[in-house]
Formats: C-alpha cells, structure tokens, sequence
C-alpha cells in the first residue's frame, strides 16, 4: 500500500516511506479526552492553534509570556516560539496507548510551552486533541477564556469523555485486524477516537490565532503533538471488544472543530502581521487585517510553517503546497487593494529574480539598496524610489507604500507588460446562443434572452464608472453560426450566418461587439426576435468547437480579451471539428481504462484551448444535458480557459430557471480579470512545481489564466530545492499580471512569509486540514486522467495513514501501539479524507452518470479552500429547533443519519444542492408555517422554491437559505426531500458520515482502516 | 438577283449570315488556295420583326444521326406525304399532323422565304429569368452610392416575376436571404477558401440531406422551390425588402491600411453565385451580375497581392513571365466558367475603376458563358449607368433583348464539314459525321452552346470543304448549311430557330470569276480578324501579324492583277479592293497590338470584338471618321493624318470612343463665341450636327462608348491621333512636334 506512487499528491515525498513508520506515540487525536494526565514535557509543540499558550491565552490578548510575541497583531515576529504547543502527552499514554481516550496528556493542542506548561496541557488535551485547529475548544463547554488556559481546556472536558469513550471503545483494533473487525485482536484496546468536545461545547477562549510557533524550543521538549490519545490506556483496555462499534460521537467531529474555531476566533479581528500564523478556520467569520502578509482568503497554505529539508518533507508527507485565490472578494468592512502607480517606470522588481517591490525586501545602505528576500540580489534603489532608513533600517515611508508595508496590492502595469506594448482594449462578453430543436421548445432559449435584457444592465464596471466599458456580441448557433450586427445606427439587427464551421470565421468587424448602453434598442429587438427566428426550426444537430473558436475570434479580431457565454445543451454531433460521439461506456469504469472517461474526447479542444487562452479568451459553459453530453470534453476548454462550467440535468423551466438565472447574473456580474499571467516566486531553498487550477501552462512557471474570477482558486504545490533556514522562512510572492474590465493593465501582489522548521512537531501543528484536502482532492481529481482510480485511492489512504503514522512515530508522545493518535491540526484529515474518497468521481460505480463525474471533477479543480470543505462536508442544519430570534445560523450537526430525527426538518447544503429533509413526523405548525399546507402529506416536493408564507418560520428559513447561498460560486437548486420518499436516496449521498450509498466506508470504519494501516506502517 | 452586294445584303437581313464566300469553290484543294477560308459570319437571334415563331415544333429528319429540320431545300412528294432530308437524302414521312399538305397549302417551314424560322416549344416547365446580384463592396463611397442606385434601378426594369439574388463581398462574402422578415439575414463565407459546389450548397443549405428534420414534402417541385426562395425571390415579392437591403448596404467594414488594397474576394464570390445556381437552377436562363471596383486581391482568383506598392500585372510582366497570379486565377476562372456554362448560365462582369481590374483573368467567365463584359473608370458614370440599363432594354415586342441557355447545332451537306466556331460559346463535343479534323477557333463539335445571347450576338462559323477534286459536283448542285438554335427566350419560352441556306458551288479553274465577284470582302476581313484575334489570345503577337501579314499576301497573290516587278501596276478587283485597308487598321488594332494598352483593356477589347456582329466589327477594325464643313454635308473621310483640317469637325467613332474633334480654326471661332452670336447661327449648327450624330451613336450602341469632345491641341485629341494612318508626320508636311506642343 504504500507504495505510493506518488502522483497523487506529493509523489516526490512518497518514496520515503520506509522511514516512517515508527514511532508511536503521540497525539493522535482523536479523541481528546483526556486529558490531563498528560505529563509534561511535552508539549510543546503541539498543536496547531493555539491552543494555547501557555497560559492561556486570551485571544487578543497580548501575548502570553513567553516569548509569544506573535501575539497578535503586531507582533514583531519574532523568534520564539512559544507556545504553542501543546503538549503531548507523554509517556504515559503510551502505555495506555489503546484506550481511546485518554485522558492523556497530550494534548492537542499543543501548548508549547515548555514542560510546565505541559501539564497543563495534558489537561487540555483532554479536550482536545482532536480539534486540530482549534484545539482550544476543547474545553468548550465550559471553558470560558479563563485564563489558565490550559487549564481551562483540558480540565473540564473532562468528564463528559471519559465516559463517551469509554464505553464506546472503539474500534480500533489494532493493526491486525480490519477495519471493524477489530475483535480479532482483542488484545490492545483500541481506540480511541474520541471526539473531544461533546457537542455542546463551545469553545473556550478565544485563542488567538495563532501563534506563532516558532519556537524551536519546543523542539526540544517534544513534541509530542497531542494527539492522540494518549492516555488512556486504561480505556483502551477496556476496549476491546470487538465488535461493538465505535460511539460516533467519540471519534473527531469536525462540526466541533468548526464551532470551536468560530468560538475563539469568530468576529475578530486577525491582523496577518506574522510569518507563519495558522489562520482562522474558512467556516470562521473575522476581520482580517493585512499587516504584511497576504490575507487568507487570498492564500491559504497546507501548513504554516515548511520543514527545513527535503528529507524531513518527504518523512512527514504532508503536502507543501498554497491555495491561492487572487481575485477572492474581501468583504467591505476589509480594506480594498491599494493601487501604487509608479508611473511610466512601472513596478520596482528585484533585478534578478524580478519579484516585485514588497515588505521582505530588506533596505540596506542607508536606504540606497536593497537585499531581495527571495534571491538575496542586492538591488540599488532606483533614485525616484530613494527614501531615509530610520532607526531600525525601515524606510520612512514605511506606512505610506502600500508596497512597503502590505501583503497584497495593485501596481499600475506600464506598456511593457501588455500584449505588443499596447495598451489592451476594453474586454467583451459575447453570449452565445444554442438555439437547436431542444432549447427553443423547452423555453430556455426566450428564457436567456428576456433575462439577457436586465442582467446586461448589470455588466461589470470600475466603482468610478458610469457605465461598463465591457462591449456585448451575440451568437446563436444550432449546426451553424449566426452572428448578430447590432450596430446603435441599425433599425434592425442584421444576421449573418456562417455555415463554414470546418473553419470559422468571424464574418464582420463593426457592429458585433457594442456597448450595450449605446445600442440598447437594437439588442433589445434582437434578444426579442431570436425565440421567434428560431421558433420553427427543427434543427437538432449542434456544432461546439467552431461556436468557441467563433467567440474567440471574434475577440482576436476586436483585439480585446473577453469571455464567452455559451449556452448549450446537446452532444455536438453535426459534421464539424470538435464532432462528438457517444462514447459513455459504463464497461470502462472500474477498469484500468476508466480514465478515459475522464479525458476530452478529442485533441481540437485542447488546442482550442490553448489559443483561447493566447488570445485572453475565457469561456463560460452553462449545459443543459437531457442525457449524455460529454462533460469531459465540452467542459476541456471552460477549464483550461478560467471559465465556468455549469450544468443543469434535464432542465425544467418551473424548476431549474431561478437556480440557472441566479447563475447567469451572478457570472456576469462578478468581479473578474482579464488575460491574466500568474508567477509564484518563492525564496531560495524551494520552489513551485505544480500547479492545479483552471489555468493553462505552455512552461513550467507561468500560470496563464484568459480569465480569473473571484471564485476561482489556483493550488499551487511547493517542493524543496534546498535547504530552508528557519530564520529566513520560506516566502511566496504570487504576481498576477491582467487586465481589469476597463482595460488597464495591472499587477496584484500577494505575498506571504511562512515559518520553517526542524522540527516535524512545527510543520504537523501548523497544518490547515482544510486547505490539504483541497491540494488532495485536486490532484487526485488531476490524477484520475493518467492513473486507475484504484491506484488514487490507495495513494490518498496510503498518505493519509503515512502522514499520521510520521506524526505518531515521531511527534506524539509514546503511547499504545493500537491507539490512533491524531495531530491536532488534522483531527478531522480522516473524515474529511473519507468523504473525497466518497466523492463519486473517485467511486468507481457505474451508476453515477459519467457527465455528473466530469462534471464535479472539473468544478473540484478550482474551487478554493472554502468552497470545497464545503462541497466535501456538506453543512447540515437542523431546522425545527430554530430560534426564530437569531440571525443567525443554527449549529450545524454531523452529516450522518442518525443525527436525523422524525421529528426534525433539516436543510442540508454542499455548494451545488440544497435539501429540505422533512421528518414524517415534522411538528405540523412548522410545516404550516414553512409550507402553509397542514401537514406532511400534503407538502407538494416537486418544487424548488419555498412557498411565500409570512410566518416566522418561513421567514427565518429564507434568511437561513440566503446566508448559505451568499458568496458561493453556485447557486443551489432547493430540493424537498419527504422522509421514506424516494428523493431521499438522492439526499442520503450528502451524509457523507454514513456508508455510501455507492459504496465508501462510513467515518467510523475508515478510522479503522486508516488505523490499521498506521499500525502496519508503525510495524 | 441584282448584284452579289444586293444579295449579300438581302441574306444577312433574312438568315443573319454572311459569308466570306457565296459562290463555294468546289474542292478542298481550291478552297484552300482560296486563302481566305469558307466561313460565315452568323448572328443566330437576329431580330425580325417580320418573323413571327410559329407555335408548332419542327420535323426533323428521321435518321438518327442526321435530325436535320425540314426545310424549303428538301424535296418533298406531297403525294406520298414524304419528304427527302437535303443533307442525308434520308426519305422521311411526315407527321400525322402534316396529312393536309400539298403544293398550295404548304407549311411555313417549306416556303422559300422562310429560309429562316422560329419555332415555339410548348413542352417543359417554363421558370422564370433569374438575376444574381454579385457586387464589390469595396468601393469608394460615390462609387458604391451610384452602384447601389443603379441596381436599385435595374429592379425596376426586370420582368416581374424573374428570380432575383444578391450577393455581396469584400473581404467575406455575404449571401443575402431574401425571404425573411425583420432581421436581415446573410450566409457568409470567408474569402479566401475555395470551396466546391457541394460544399456551398451544403452550406447554404441547399442539399435535401441539409434539411433531414423537414416534415415530408408532398411534391418535388414544392420543395425545390422552397429551398431556392431562401436566395432567390421573386422580384414582386420582394422588391422593397430588397431595395431597402441595397439602400443599406455599406462599405466593406474591414480596414484597409494605408499602402493596401482592401481585400477583395471576387473568386469565391464567383464561386459561390455558380454554385448556388448549380445547385437550384441548373438548365435555366440564369445571368450572374458582377459588379467589381477593383481586382481580387485574396484568395483563389486573386489576381494581385493587397500591397498597392506591387502594380497589377502589366503585358510587360506577361512577357517576362513576371505575373505570380496569371496562371492560377485564369485556370480558377476557367472552371468557373466551364461549369456555368454547362449549367446554362451566364455570367456578366462590370468592371469599373481606374486600375486594371483583372478582366484578362477573369475574361472567360464572360466569353465561355456569353456574358457581358463592361469596363468603365467609374460606377459613377454615365458610361456605366446607361451602359447597364441597356442589358434590360426591350425590343418590338416588349420581350427582352436577351435569351439563355441557347444550343447551336450545325448540318452541313456531305461536301462541307465544320472546322470550328469563334464566338461566345463552349463546345458541346458533340462528334459527328460533319465535323472537321481542321480545326478552327472552337471545334471538334458540331454543337455548341451559348449561355447568353442577344439579337447582336454574332458567331464566326468556319468550313472545310472536304469535296476531293476529282470528284466534280454536277452542274448546279448546291451546298446546303442548316444552323438550328435552341434558346430560352426571354419570355421563357423555349424556342428553336432553324436557318436553311444554300449556296452555288463553282469550279475555281473554270469559274474563278464567280467566286471571286461572290467575295464578301467584309465578312472576310471580319472573319479573318477573329481568327487572328483567336490566335492572338494563345500565341504570341508577332507571329499572328506575320500569319496575317502572309494571308494577305497570298490573297493578292492570288486575286490581283500586276505585273512582275512592277508595284504600280497592282490592281484588284472591286469586291477585294478595301480588304487590304482592313488589315492595316487591323494590324494596328487594339486586337492585336497590346502596346498601350493594359492586358486588360485587350481583353475587354478582343471581349467585344469575338462577339459583336459584322457592322460594328468593322467600326472596331477600322473607326469610321467623318468630317463636317461648311462645304457640304457630313462626309465620311480616309482614316488619316490628310484628314485632319483646320477648318473641319471630326466625328470619329471607334465603336469604344466616340471621338469630336475640332479643327484648330473651328476651335478658335468657338473659343471666340461665335457660335452664341445670331449671325453667326450656321456655325452654332456646324458645331451642334456632330453632337447630335454623336448622340444617335450613343443611343444605340452597347456598350455605351467612351465619348470624348475634343480640339485641336487638346490632351484628348491623342484618341483621334492615334487611330488615324501617319501619313504625315513631322518628317513631312504637319509640324507634328508643333501640333502636340
């Protein structure tokens, strides 16, 4: 198993494996009971948020002692460390290894502090280990911010645990046996998973964020990440009973980790004024302040802090690697990029490496050069850019250049970084009509072009701006192109029709692409003719290729990039390139060929790609499939081209239209690059190898993208060339060269400074569990065009158990063989590992429609880290126990189905779908109030949209539905769902807790299996 | 039968035939000592107001390689009711519907004034004219304006329910769909693919497979006319829709940068219009109308690169093998041609612009399918604009002058056979037993066709006559020719117009008088000047003047009278005396001589000249000066230098140019005013005659010719200069170098 061959994710790292293995102990956490026992010295490293340092740390308060300083904000950062870590427990758990809590020490969260504090951490641990981020909450329920952190966590969680794990014994068996089978070998207890926090509880203090952990102190104490279960061995013993099953709410819930995160750093205020600082969860809403690095929602890292070498990353495995989100929309009550202009110099940029001007270039020489902080170049200042050094060698102007003192910012690009030293032309959309037999008798056609009229009203513009600069043209096409001449001085559009699809065309210049203020009238005649013109046509044959090759024409010629919208809806199966056949062979799946599926079915659309991309060309695909379409080569050239793919099945105008026009305005609308460039440098010692996104490459380093909204993220994976010095850090600086929706070139900078460490405790504490899923699941979604999805599956379960045995072996503090210890930054890897596993791209299940597959892998692909914690655990929120009051959203609850009730109502969402499950039991007055019908039997499911009913219920519940909906790239189609109804089926794949419906393990059993293969690597 | 001009004149006006010689020498060997060949002029719809069709079909003869149509030369037994085929001597009966035949109540076709007649066949569906529009949007904005307000006029002019079809290009090619309502709507390809007949029509939708989801269609002919309505409408239909869409028409929207020519895509433009007919009208009269600004400057057909600073081929870099694009645009355009005139159509070109437009490549569209070819500097002309509204001009009837798809079948008695045709048409290859191994212009048929043709059109026939010597034909036998024109009338109708016509055979050795009083000197030279022109077009030129040079020769050789050694003692008789001076002005002709002139303007040149009948060929061979004094009436005065006077108006008509001139005294009495002063009245008359002769030309004459108003010393006297004999120059009598200053 393990051998990995690595594609999937870091292969370079996979080989290693051999190392790995052994060590045991430590934190795993799972569970994270106990506690306290943890001993002491441990600690240190520990977990990832902070739990604490030492003392506890409230939040904002300042800095704990020690040496945080990182404290917040300001923090210089300093050196130390801290803190942190939690400690482990130590040794004792090792004897108890099994047991499933325990109480051990360590805790997962890592305190850092030193030994002392170590104990205090055992305590926490108890809370928490399994809550990677936030550990703190451990404590939860009753820990308030006390002080004594530490105290605080561990301590009181105590007692609910103990006796949930207990009693729940896990599974875990040891090694030996599978997954549940655990019975077998009785002997070492197992398990431990115990969820720390029961559910209520809230979260401790705040942490702080973060904290830094830099300490290599802590190297020293120990590191025993919390983790796992440590203690207990008494428990464990108990255990082991075989069969019974594992207490799903002893294993890490990640509803809890996401509470306690929000509880201690919901609302605040996170200043990015530190190197290596773990973020606030993305399901936690704060304030983000840039003080120097680039903020979260721009770039999100696997892990904070780098190990030093590249042997140390290929013992622990975890992926290096950044989900970088250039255009991501930053609230309002967050500070928009600042623009620097420097004129007709342009950006000042290393001479070497050409990073740009930004706060880790070091002024030295009194002010007269300056050492870059990616290549060590000494630069001189160029004269206009002169400014003094105070007294600690920061120039004066420090505070005034956004560049100087921010991770992120705009620079004004000069002539010499546009297309032939021209300043680029206003971008265009043009909409492209499939306007064959299907669409015009299903409505959809006259539904695109009534909405067309008010949602070109809302084109994009520069805040400044009256009106858009963004030129419109339109298309329609069935076997043929029409292009459309809505010229302002025309009575009537003109049409012109190009049949010459082998080799299309673009057959006029003026008056196809207008502005929409300007020509209003005449589109407006168009939008209205195109249902009639086509009404009696009864053309079923589509061509696709020669449609996109006509928009990016037609751009080309205009000299302008753009975006095309396409609105189709059919295998394109007339004689033409980019011809398609029916190629769905549902005999390939499960084989070694199954990959082919996944491939475009053809070379025209890679090519087409690559010129739409040359040419800044993006295109956005709204499908409306009534059966087998090709998704894997229709959606090739939105991917590679920075577009969007949408897809609605079997569109229906009384369901799917309000799901389909909030996506059309929500595309048109959002905020988008042109023809953009990406560069990642990072300093000496490492650099960026691959890249996942929807971007194109023609080499190794730049990133081109013909669009890149504000949903679209880019994954970008790091592997070392060299050493790292932990003083220096390892520093990313991502430049994005594009141009904005009015034709200005620009540059936007995002730089961020990362810790490296020696110490594998450091880089397994500053993981983001969240952001590694979203590297795993793109690159196993790359990998699924080269590789048999048996053999991704295997590396994914094989990494998975290799990083947490790396972590056992060598970080957690010594404990059972046959107790599963988790890092406490990755408490939830396992859940959330199962349910990409589960995703039906990877279930090799010839149900699953082959289109569906392509389809969620290629919106997989761009998502960023929000978006896929989301997609791959979906929110589940109970309903009937809604405080009508709140405005805010209820505590979500595990997506399993035990967590249902009869009794309940529950809306369950993952980006794309929304479900309202109805209990048969569902209190009437609820059902009276959301529905206005009397009760379950007569709600009518075949709907998408709630009845408008005034009551309270109603009302909330819309509140609840537009919140989940708010900044999500997709809109989501509202479906009904009775209890023992059929639809129900459909619903049961969300609760990715449970067994999949298609196959996949429920959570319970992939710990065990996962553990079984930790204990074999440990072996 | 008065005198052989007499009968000349009276055959031409019955039969539209003259011959080079109409009393036969009667064997191969003395006609060829004859030098100028048997051969005849003939113009196959020529107008006769006099002959009305007659609404029955013809009887031919019954062998099946013969199908001669009976005649007035056939012998008939009215009491057998049979009748002897002249040129098979196959006995025939006649029809059922001839039973009542006898000497007194004869059919038209056995009266002997009815050498010539029309029959009107009533069978075969009759659709109607189609017009296709295919015009240049490349054009300076005046220039499109004016174009757009003359096809806007032609509209007007057409039968109401002819099938109209535009097409426009520049750097794409756009047809234009005519059928719908509210938006306009346009097929538009790009210029520079050649793309082949199916491909068009697949593209245009013209295929039924293009269309499998079209519910059935209970007939054929209901779909055929639905596909055709999308491009081609009724001109009643849609006379406004289109009207507007001309009205609307802009510019080619491409920028031209500076030192380019816009780009132009006549060839596919071509392209498509033939294959868009080919497609739904093969075998009907069909015209295509090119209207073009400039030459095709992409694409297949391109006939010169877009960078005006490379110049359009001259006959410079003809020779000097220097025109990149001659060879593949002329072979482009002779496909193009070939297929239209096998599908019946025909194509016109109106060239108008100040450069060359590339007429010498694209001539054979015009030539092969009996186009027209028109050639002017402006659309903005008059020349153009009265030249074009000339094409829809009506004759005695109120039918057009214009007929389509026409077939021409020859029949020779057994001592002829056919060497060839020279003419707008293409060979049909129709092998038979009449038909010559000498080939002469067109041959190896002895059919041909002529897509397009108007009572002018005029054919240059040639013979053989394969008589041997030793065998003597009796005394009195005659040769018989039978010319049969299928056509498609402009009324659409089909008609088929026999001509019957015989002539006396004679022993060049005893009867050499005979013949030679029975030389048609004109025909002759006319004759003699297509072949040359023939020649000329795929030889070189020196050795077509040589060639000519040496036919003369024989025939004085042969026909004068002299006396060794002694030049002055050359004499020839009447019927030859002006045939020299033909050949001189012929030599010196645009025809032959392509100095001065652009490959163009020769090949619009040689356009006219290989189709216009016997009169006007003669005006182009040698323009007609007159000359207007005080002394007498209009004179018509020696093409020479002599002629030109002081005190004379010149009115010399080229047949391209009409030429006044004023004599250096007349000049200068209208520069003084006399003509405005009432005593002076005779000489306001003087001046106003040639203009009012001018006038007349000018109404009459298609194309409409340049007209050019001239004086002594002016720019444009070198039209006149130019033409006339040199005999004096500066090295005798005039001061030339004065006169031009």
């Amino acid at each position: 198993m393990m051998s990995q061959q690595g594609y999937v994710a870091t292969p370079p790292y996979s080989q290693s494996q051999p190392g790995i293995g052994l060590s045991p102990p430590h934190y795993g956490h799972y569970g994270d009971p106990s506690h306290a026992a943890s001993p002491p010295g441990m600690m240190k490293p520990a977990g990832p948020l902070g739990a604490a340092t030492p003392g506890m740390m409230l939040p904002p308060g300042p800095a704990p002692p020690g040496s945080h300083q990182f404290g917040q904000n300001g923090a210089q950062a300093s050196s130390h460390p801290s803190q942190r870590f939690p400690g482990p427990s130590p040794v004792n758990n090792v004897a108890s290894s099994y047991a499933p809590y325990q109480p051990s020490p360590q805790s997962s969260y890592p305190s850092p502090v030193s030994t002392s504090s170590v104990t205090q951490l055992g305590n926490q641990l108890g809370a928490m280990q399994i809550n990677s981020y936030g550990s703190s909450m451990a404590p939860s329920s009753q820990g308030p911010p006390g002080p004594p952190s530490a105290a605080a966590f561990q301590g009181p969680p105590r007692p609910p645990q103990p006796s949930i794990l207990q009693p729940g014994s896990q599974v875990l068996p040891p090694p030996p046996t599978t997954l549940n089978g655990p019975g077998a070998s009785s002997a070492p207890p197992t398990a431990q998973y115990q969820p720390p926090p029961l559910p209520g509880q809230t979260l401790g203090p705040g942490f702080p964020p973060q904290q830094a952990n830099y300490g290599p102190q802590m190297a020293g104490a120990q590191l025993s990440y919390p983790g796992g279960f440590p203690g207990g061995p008494a428990q464990m013993a108990g255990p082991p009973q075989p069969q019974k099953k594992l207490d799903p709410d002893s294993i890490p819930s990640p509803i809890q980790v996401i509470e306690n995160d929000r509880a201690i750093r919901g609302g605040q205020v996170y200043a990015t004024n530190t190197r290596g600082q773990v973020p606030p969860l993305v399901t936690t809403d704060c304030v983000i302040q840039d003080q120097g690095n680039a903020s979260p929602r721009y770039i999100r890292c696997t892990t904070y802090c780098f190990p030093c070498t590249s042997d140390m990353a290929k013992q622990a495995q975890i992926p290096l690697a950044a989900v970088i989100k250039p255009f991501a929309t930053v609230p309002p009550n967050e500070t928009p990029l600042y623009l620097v202009n420097h004129g007709e110099t342009g950006p000042v940029r290393c001479n070497r490496c050409k990073a740009y001007m930004c706060p880790f270039m070091q002024f030295i020489e009194g002010g007269r050069r300056y050492q870059c902080g990616f290549c060590n170049c000494v630069n001189d200042v160029p004269p206009f850019y002169f400014q003094h050094l105070d007294h600690i060698g920061r120039r004066l102007d420090h505070y005034e250049k956004p560049e100087l003192s921010l991770g992120s910012y705009e620079y004004v690009a000069t002539l010499d970084y546009c297309r032939k030293n021209k300043p680029p032309n206003p971008p265009a959309f043009i909409f492209m009509i499939d306007v064959s037999y299907s669409n015009i008798k299903n409505g959809l056609v006259k539904l695109i072009c009534e909405e067309l009229k008010t949602v070109l009203e809302k084109l994009p513009k520069e805040e400044h701006e009256e009106t858009s600069a963004i030129r419109v043209g339109f298309i329609t096409y069935n076997k043929v192109l029409h292009f459309f001449n809505v010229k302002s001085n025309l009575a009537q559009p003109q049409m012109m029709v190009v049949t010459d699809v082998g080799e299309v065309f673009v057959p006029l210049l003026d008056g196809f692409l207008v502005n929409y203020q300007e020509s209003q009238a005449v589109i407006h005649n168009l939008l209205d003719q195109i249902p009639e013109m086509f009404a009696d046509s009864n053309e079923n044959e589509t061509v696709f290729a020669p449609v996109i090759q006509a928009g990016m024409e037609a751009l080309k010629a205009a000299d302008c990039p753009g975006k095309l919208f396409i609105f189709h809806s059919s295998l394109p199966t007339a004689e033409a390139p980019g011809k398609l056949k029916n190629r769905d062979d549902k005999k390939l799946v499960n084989t070694d060929k199954e990959k082919i599926l996944f491939q475009p079915q053809t070379n025209v659309y890679d090519s087409l790609a690559k010129d739409c991309v040359a040419h800044g060309c993006s295109v956005t695909l709204f499908l409306f499939p009534s059966q087998y379409v090709d998704v894997a080569s229709l959606g090739l050239v939105p991917q590679l081209t920075g577009g969007t793919l949408y897809k609605y099945n079997n569109f229906q105008m009384h369901l799917d239209s309000q799901q389909f026009l909030n996506d059309l305005r929500n595309d048109i609308e959002k905020k988008i690059g042109f023809d953009a460039i990406m560069r990642v440098r990072t300093s000496t010692g490492f650099r960026a190898t691959d890249f996942f996104g929807g971007i194109f490459m023609n080499n190794t380093t730049d990133v081109e993208m013909a669009a890149i909204d504000c949903d679209k993220a880019v994954t970008v994976e790091f592997k070392h060339d060299d050493k790292l010095g932990e003083d220096s850090g390892a520093l990313i600086q991502c430049a994005v060269l594009y141009t904005t929706i009015s034709g200005q070139r620009r540059l936007r900078i995002h730089n961020l400074g990362l810790n490296c460490s020696s110490q594998l405790a450091d880089l397994y504490k500053s993981c983001e569990t969240d952001a590694l899923i979203n590297f795993f699941a793109k690159s196993a979604f790359k990998a699924v065009l080269h590789q048999p999805l048996k053999v991704i599956r295997e590396i994914l379960v094989n990494q998975t158990a290799h990083m947490l045995a790396c972590y056992r072996k060598n970080c957690a503090s010594p404990s059972a063989a046959s107790q599963l210890i988790l890092p406490d930054s990755m408490k939830v890897f396992p859940v959330y590992m199962n349910c990409l596993l589960k995703n039906c791209v990877l279930l090799s299940r010839p149900e699953i429609s082959t289109d569906e597959r392509a389809y969620q892998r290629q919106l997989v692909m761009t998502m960023g880290v929000a978006d896929s914690q989301l997609f791959f655990y979906p929110q589940l929120l109970p309903i009937h126990t809604l405080d009508v009051k709140s405005t805010e959203l209820p505590a979500a609850v595990r997506c399993s189905e035990s967590r249902l009730s009869e009794e309940g109502i529950f809306l369950l969402a993952n980006g794309l779908n929304m479900f309202l499950w109805l209990g048969v039991s569902s209190p009437p007055e609820l059902i009276q109030g959301i529905f206005n019908v009397p009760s379950f039997a007569h709600i009518n499911a075949d709907t998408t949209l709630l009845p408008e009913v005034g009551s309270p219920y109603s009302q909330q519940l819309k509140m609840i539905m537009n919140i989940i909906q708010q900044k999500k790239p997709y809109s989501m189609k509202l479906m009904i769902v009775k209890q023992r109804e059929q639809p129900e089926m459909v619903f049961r794949q969300f609760l990715v807790e449970d067994k999949g419906l298609y196959g996949g393990p429920s959570y319970v059993d992939f710990l065990c299996c996962v553990h079984k293969e930790i204990c074999q690597l440990l072996n | 039968m008065a005198t052989y001009l007499e009968f000349i004149q009276q055959n031409e006006e019955r039969d539209g035939v003259r011959f080079s010689w109409n009393v036969w020498p009667s064997s191969r060997l003395e006609a060829t000592r004859m030098v100028v060949p048997l051969a005849c002029l003939l113009t196959p719809l020529k107008e006769r107001p006099d002959l009305p069709p007659v609404q029955y079909e013809p009887v031919l003869c019954s062998r099946p390689t013969c199908k001669a149509v009976l005649n007035p030369l056939c012998q008939v037994d009215y009491r057998a009711k049979l009748w002897a085929c002249n040129f098979c001597f196959q006995r025939n009966q006649f029809p059922p519907a001839y039973t009542g035949i006898s000497e007194v109540n004869q059919p038209a076709e056995l009266m002997p004034q009815f050498s010539t007649i029309e029959y009107v066949v009533q069978r075969g569906p009759q659709t109607p004219l189609i017009f296709l529009y295919v015009v240049d949007t490349c054009l300076e904005e005046d220039d499109l304006q004016a174009l757009k307000e003359s096809l806007q006029m032609s509209l007007s002019l057409l039968p109401p329910d002819a099938l109209v079809g535009l097409i426009t290009f520049g750097r794409m090619v756009q047809v234009h769909e005519l059928s719908c309502e509210g938006i306009s709507k346009s097929y538009v390809f790009r210029g520079t693919k050649d793309l082949t007949a199916k491909q068009i029509q697949d593209m245009l939708g013209l295929t039924k497979s293009a269309m499998p989801m079209q519910q059935p269609r209970p007939a054929q002919a209901q779909e055929h006319s639905f596909i055709s309505s999308r491009f081609l409408q009724p001109i009643h239909k849609i006379d406004m829709t289109l009207t507007d869409l001309l009205g609307e028409l802009q510019r080619d929207p491409w920028p031209v940068t500076q030192g380019k020519r816009p780009l132009r895509s006549t060839g596919v433009a071509l392209s498509i219009a033939v294959g868009l007919l080919e497609g739904t009208f093969p075998n009907t009269g069909a015209r295509i109308m090119l209207f073009t600004g400039g030459p095709p400057t992409q694409g297949p057909g391109m006939v010169v690169g877009d960078e005006l600073k490379v110049p359009i081929r001259s006959w410079h870099d003809i020779e000097k093998d220097n025109a990149r694009f001659m060879k593949k645009a002329t072979k482009h355009y002779e496909i193009l041609a070939n297929r239209t005139a096998a599908n019946g159509h025909c194509i016109d070109i109106y060239a108008c612009a100040l450069d060359q437009t590339g007429l010498l490549e694209m001539k054979c569209c015009t030539n092969l399918t009996g186009g027209h070819m028109v050639m002017g500097d402006s659309f903005n002309t008059s020349l153009f604009k009265q030249t074009f509204q000339r094409i829809f001009s009506k004759d005695f009837n109120g039918d057009f002058r214009m007929a389509f798809g026409a077939t021409l079948e020859v029949k020779t008695s057994r001592e002829l056979k056919i060497a060839g045709v020279i003419g707008p048409c293409v060979s049909l290859n129709v092998k038979g037993p009449c038909v010559s191994e000498n080939e002469l212009g067109v041959a190896g048929t002895s059919q041909w066709k002529i897509c397009g043709l108007d009572p002018t059109t005029t054919l240059g026939i040639y013979f053989e006559v394969v008589n041997q010597h030793n065998a003597p034909i009796p005394q009195g036998g005659r040769g018989a020719i039978q010319f049969v024109t299928q056509y498609q009338h402009s009324s659409t109708q089909r008609r088929i117009r026999v001509t019957t016509i015989a002539r006396n055979w004679a022993d060049a050795q005893s009867q050499l008088r005979h013949i030679e009083a029975a030389f048609d000197q004109e025909a002759a030279a006319v004759l003699m000047a297509r072949l040359g022109v023939f020649r000329a077009e795929s030889e070189e030129g020196p050795d077509v003047l040589r060639w000519l040079d040496r036919q003369l020769i024989r025939l004085c050789q042969k026909f004068g009278q002299y006396n060794k050694e002694d030049p002055s003692s050359f004499r020839l008789s009447d019927s030859f005396s002006l045939y020299p001076q033909f050949m001189f002005h012929l030599r010196r002709s645009p025809f032959l001589q392509v100095f001065n002139n652009s490959p163009d303007e020769s090949s619009y040149y040689r356009h006219h000249f290989a189709r216009q009948d016997l009169t006007q060929s003669l005006i182009m061979i040698q323009p007609i000066l007159y000359s207007y004094s005080f002394q007498g009436p209009p004179e018509p005065v020696l093409l020479d230098s002599s002629s030109i006077l002081a005190d004379r108006i010149l009115l010399m008509d080229t047949f391209f140019q009409i030429v006044i001139y004023l004599g250096e005294t007349i000049a200068q009495w209208r520069k003084a005013g006399y003509q405005d002063m009432p005593e002076y009245e005779n000489f306001k008359h003087l001046l106003q005659a040639p203009l009012d002769d001018a006038q007349e030309i000018l109404q009459a004459r298609f194309p409409m010719p340049r007209y050019i108003n001239t004086e002594h010393g002016g720019s444009q006297a070198r039209f006149l200069l130019s033409k006339v004999n040199p005999s004096q120059t500066h090295n005798n009598l005039f001061a030339w170098g004065q006169v031009m200053k």
